[in-house]
């Protein structure tokens, strides 16, 4: 039996395995990067560049430009790494989880709240 | 020889390593969290375990997608925090006991688990949110720490039934080793939350109860369970329940539930914590 996107689908939910391991492995491996202070400062000073030493691919490079976490996804990047590179633009796990899901960040704070009633 | 004297398990959710840089202990959002582990630490203090086996995932600070084991023991005298890359403060390092922890990995191995070994291991919040969670004071409490890393960050994700009995070996390995150790398991992570997709910002309360209760005197319930009707009951990042279920099947003996407690949300997360004795 497979883990893969081939099983029955979960709306909303791209499961990360090894064709997306395949398709993300440059804009992944330039998010683990960012681990790194210089590495958050270099790809600020420059961030067409930091793309380019790290090969991305058209599609990862708009992605990254417009911050839209769904086309990060969609472009095979995988959510720990993507954390890192949100982070550099100042976004945290709400404002992501609020900007996928199409929401306010108050509306996505409300919605997890009720979540416990 | 060496003896299981409990299993904790705990949410690992980042920001709470940021609320306790900040000492958010008795703010309104924190306080239903943070409010149920002084009985832990009360307990830990009773029982005195020389060494505790963390299990967690680490999610991209040690490993990256070049090299990704399933599963991973670290083997070295220390364990250090670093730069997650998004503002977590860094923490002292963890002491370990690299003697004991190549005990586990030949008595895996040879029970038919193939580990990676780790003579460094940087460890990540997965592993420090709950042992400061568990021990405050854990740089000058003499507690030793073997960091046991199960891979969530890409699929194929061992299954619960295969982390079910990774627990059971590491059970036997520990209870084969010769010396009067005291030995608690820390079980991390979950429960149901989902960070990436349209579906981000999933719970599912009616599935974390369950399980809260089904680990304690149940956890064979979740054997035909496979990683894709967890993701779809807990959400992507609510399979960290393996690590729970890994956890639990080190518990060999009688199991008492002493303490629990399950708070919504903590950040995006259903936060549950349970401190279950082994006798």
């Amino acid at each position: 039996m497979s883990n893969t996107n081939s099983q029955t689908p979960i709306p909303g939910t791209i499961m990360f395995d090894g064709e997306m391991a395949i398709k993300g492995y440059a804009l992944n491996k330039m998010c683990y990067s960012f681990n790194q202070a210089a590495a958050r400062e270099e790809f600020l000073r420059d961030q067409e560049a930091y793309m380019e030493k790290f090969g991305l691919n058209e599609q990862q490079k708009a992605a990254v430009r417009s911050k839209i976490v769904l086309d990060l996804i969609n472009a095979g990047g995988n959510i720990y790494y993507l954390a890192k590179l949100a982070g550099i633009f100042g976004l945290n796990m709400q404002d992501i989880g609020a900007q996928q899901s199409g929401m306010s960040l108050d509306e996505f704070k409300q919605k997890l709240l009720h979540a416990g009633d | 020889m060496a003896k299981i004297v409990g299993g904790l398990t705990t949410s690992h959710i980042p920001a709470v390593g940021n609320a306790i840089a900040n000492e958010l202990f008795d703010d309104p959002y924190w306080k239903p969290f943070f409010d149920a582990y002084p009985p832990a630490r009360e307990w830990l203090d009773e029982v005195k375990p020389d060494i505790a086996v963390v299990i967690y995932n680490d999610h991209g600070l040690n490993f990256f997608l070049d090299k990704m084991p399933t599963f991973s023991i670290g083997a070295a005298g220390q364990y250090r925090n670093d730069d997650e890359g998004w503002g977590i403060p860094t923490i002292a390092p963890f002491e370990g006991d690299a003697r004991f922890s190549w005990h586990l990995i030949n008595s895996l191995v040879s029970d038919e688990f193939d580990i990676a070994s780790c003579q460094e291991m940087l460890v990540d919040h997965g592993f420090t949110v709950p042992m400061q969670m568990y021990w405050p004071d854990y740089a000058s409490s003499g507690i030793r720490t073997v960091p046991v890393c199960i891979n969530t960050v890409q699929h194929p994700i061992a299954s619960p039934s295969r982390c079910y009995k990774l627990g059971q070996a590491i059970g036997r390995a520990i209870e084969s080793y010769p010396e009067d150790l005291k030995v608690v398991i820390v079980g991390t992570g979950g429960l149901s939350h989902q960070l990436d997709g349209q579906r981000a910002g999933f719970i599912n309360k009616e599935f974390d109860l369950l399980c809260m209760e089904k680990i304690v005197d149940d956890p064979e319930y979740f054997m035909d369970m496979s990683i894709h009707e967890l993701v779809r009951q807990a959400g992507a990042q609510g399979a960290e329940f393996i690590l729970w279920l890994t956890m639990r099947g080190a518990l060999t003996g009688k199991v008492k539930k002493l303490h629990g407690n399950y708070h919504i949300p903590i950040s995006n997360t259903g936060a549950g914590m349970l401190v279950l004795e082994n006798s």
